[in-house]
């Protein structure tokens, strides 16, 4: 009941952020949402036993589960490494010059003004026009 | 073949990717070495492959039980023809790519061999391991050199794109693996041989793998879930699309393939979902692809349109629905990497993929302009090419299974392709340079006077050299339809062992 809550929740937080605009509070929604999947993984293996999985040490019918603790462990490293390199995405190059739009608002830190406004669909014949627009003026620059 | 080599077209790969990186390392800037050891191993994963194939041709499953564990606990390696096709088609498109991409001057940067070769060793994996947990890792493996190729070399636009696919990519694989926490939960395992017909006869597992087929089919570009391939493959650069394009969502269409033969047992119970998946896939990705104005959109939408004609043989779940899908699978990788490369050749040479801009290039490039017919044909399926006889077996299974509408939409969406098809040909290749159009001011603010066609700018033709890779595969289209007779049986094979797994989940079950 426990796991089930806090996945719930860090889900909910985890989707929240990554609809909001820029790319830093998209990896935030992403390090909540692979939280939420790594407290589901554990509670894949059954919550109610939490003996160390230790041959010798534990009985079998109290010892964890360690298979989703491996799960967990492999998980956890794969998210940080993809995490670091998305925020150096973030970082990398000019945000406002891809957007179509006038480039990086002022106001606005240069990291949080990620790639908020490239997703905008293509079929879209303006927007189409902005790309391309944007691209030959990324050219003659 | 011993099952315990099995391990060689995932270790081999990754250890020559480290070793090459220890070279960089200590002597900086040789990429003479690269361009050997790059094309060896896919070379070799090649030679293992077509071993594979021979042993696996009788029904034989050759399985590696990883460290020597016990069935049931073991991490397990096996392999059937279905495997082996998917290992011979991706080594073989490595193998292509590498010598292109060095044409083009892609691997310039000292980390791209390498990277591709950690790519290559997650595509391996992925299609030997019969783990579900171990076929996310083997995904990531496949992703994480994929993120940084994609990125590779800069430009706002290309960033911007890195941005939108490493998102959805890591979207796609946070559910991947809450979807496999879910199996465990409800399964107790994630051994797709122990897991066998779980789908069908557990609700709950029925949910929790249907979660993971939702993952890899954000992977595979299916339609609802397709709109992110358009954008990211044709803002990269040109020769990672081509790489990217037979390696990455073939993988994720092999998956699902695979899972829904071994999970569900290719119960019928739900492959409705999956024939109007394939169906509206095949038919958006085409629109998709006509309402397009340079190659590469028009191609990645083409991308789309085909891996719904790779569906349609699933859904069908009967043994000549997916031998046909193995075929089409097998042929379209090769035919779409030509078209790809034809485009990179002209985005590399002319600066720009956009038909209202170049023209003419049949007169200038009559190889380059043959081999994308060829390839373009084939894609639309016109005999005697390889894409018809694919085409032909998809209709013809589907025909028999009674579904006349997956039937017309597969003759109806090959007219589309060909239409579009010809678009590209006419843009491109056939039409005078864009200049006699100019002025007319409808084609908005990029080709106004600032952007005169490219073609003007004349200068070198392109190298023979870089044309051998297409020209190859372009060349293998017209012999996989003038003599499909030994891939037919392959995929036969293939498709007997997807449509009754139970060889294969003995073997990995070891029971």
């Amino acid at each position: 009941m426990s796991a089930a809550l806090v996945v719930g929740l860090l889900v909910a937080g985890g989707v929240f952020l990554l609809l909001r605009r820029g790319l830093l509070r998209i990896v935030l929604g992403f390090v909540l949402l692979g939280h939420a999947v790594n407290v589901l993984l554990v509670s894949a293996g059954g919550m109610q036993r939490r003996g160390a999985p230790l041959l010798g040490e534990t009985e079998a019918d109290v010892a964890a589960d360690p298979l989703p603790q491996a799960f967990v462990l492999t998980a956890v490293v794969i998210t940080f490494g993809i995490t670091v390199y998305m925020l150096a995405l973030a970082r990398a190059g000019d945000p406002g010059a891809t957007t179509g739009h006038p480039p990086a608002r002022s106001d606005a830190p240069s990291l949080a003004d990620g790639s908020d406004r490239d997703d905008a669909d293509r079929d879209d014949a303006t927007a189409d026009r902005g790309r391309r627009t944007d691209a030959s003026e990324g050219g003659a620059s | 073949m011993t099952g315990g080599l099995l391990v060689l077209p995932v270790a081999g790969p990754l250890l020559l990717s480290g070793l090459l990186a220890l070279v960089h390392h200590l002597r900086p800037h040789t990429t003479r070495l690269d361009r050997v050891v790059g094309p060896a191993a896919a070379g070799g994963v090649l030679v293992f492959a077509g071993f594979l194939l021979a042993a696996t041709s009788d029904g034989s499953v050759p399985v590696l039980q990883l460290g020597g564990w016990q069935p049931g606990i073991a991490i397990v390696f096996a392999a059937d023809t279905f495997s082996a096709v998917m290992l011979a088609v991706t080594s073989l498109l490595v193998l292509v790519s590498l010598p292109f991409a060095a044409a083009l001057g892609e691997d310039e940067d000292a980390a791209f061999v390498p990277l591709v070769l950690v790519l290559m060793a997650g595509v391996s994996g992925a299609v030997l391991t019969a783990d579900l947990f171990n076929l996310f890792v083997f995904i990531e493996v496949m992703l994480v050199p994929s993120y940084l190729l994609f990125a590779a070399g800069g430009g706002a636009e290309r960033l911007a794109a890195a941005r939108l696919y490493v998102s959805i990519s890591l979207m796609a694989s946070t559910v991947l693996l809450a979807g496999v926490g879910l199996v465990y939960g409800a399964a107790g395992t994630v051994n797709l041989g122990e897991l066998a017909g779980a789908g069908e006869s557990s609700p709950a597992v029925g949910f929790a793998a249907a979660v993971v087929l939702l993952a890899l089919s954000v992977k595979s570009a299916v339609v609802p879930l397709h709109g992110w391939l358009p954008q990211t493959y044709s803002r990269t650069g040109p020769a990672v699309a081509v790489l990217f394009s037979g390696l990455l969502t073939k993988v994720g269409v092999y998956a699902v393939i695979r899972l829904y033969s071994v999970v569900y047992g290719g119960t019928p119970r739900y492959l409705w979902v999956i024939m109007a998946v394939a169906l509206l896939t095949m038919v958006i990705g085409v629109l998709g692809a006509v309402g397009e104005h340079a190659m590469r959109p028009v191609l990645t939408f083409h991308m789309v349109s085909q891996i719904g004609y790779v569906f349609v043989g699933l859904a069908l779940s009967t043994a000549a629905g997916l031998s046909a899908t193995v075929f089409f699978l097998v042929q379209y990788v090769l035919v779409k990497t030509a078209l790809l490369m034809c485009a990179a050749v002209v985005e590399h040479r002319y600066g720009t993929g956009e038909l209202d801009r170049l023209g003419g290039l049949a007169r200038r490039e009559p190889l380059l302009a043959g081999t994308f017919a060829v390839a373009a044909l084939t894609l639309a399926g016109i005999p005697p090419l390889s894409g018809f006889v694919a085409k032909l077996g998809v209709a013809s299974a589907a025909a028999s299974a009674g579904q006349h509408l997956a039937v017309a939409l597969v003759v109806g969406v090959s007219l589309l392709t060909l239409l579009s098809m010809v678009k590209l040909w006419n843009g491109v290749f056939w039409e005078p340079p864009a200049e006699d159009a100019e002025g007319e001011g409808t084609e908005g603010p990029a080709v106004d006077g600032g952007a005169p066609a490219v073609t003007s700018a004349l200068g070198s033709r392109v190298r023979p050299l870089v044309l051998a890779p297409p020209v190859f595969l372009a060349a293998a289209a017209v012999v996989l339809g003038l003599w499909a007779e030994p891939l037919l049986s392959v995929s036969a094979a293939a498709g007997a062992g997807l449509a009754d797994p139970s060889g294969w989940v003995a073997a990995v079950t070891g029971r």
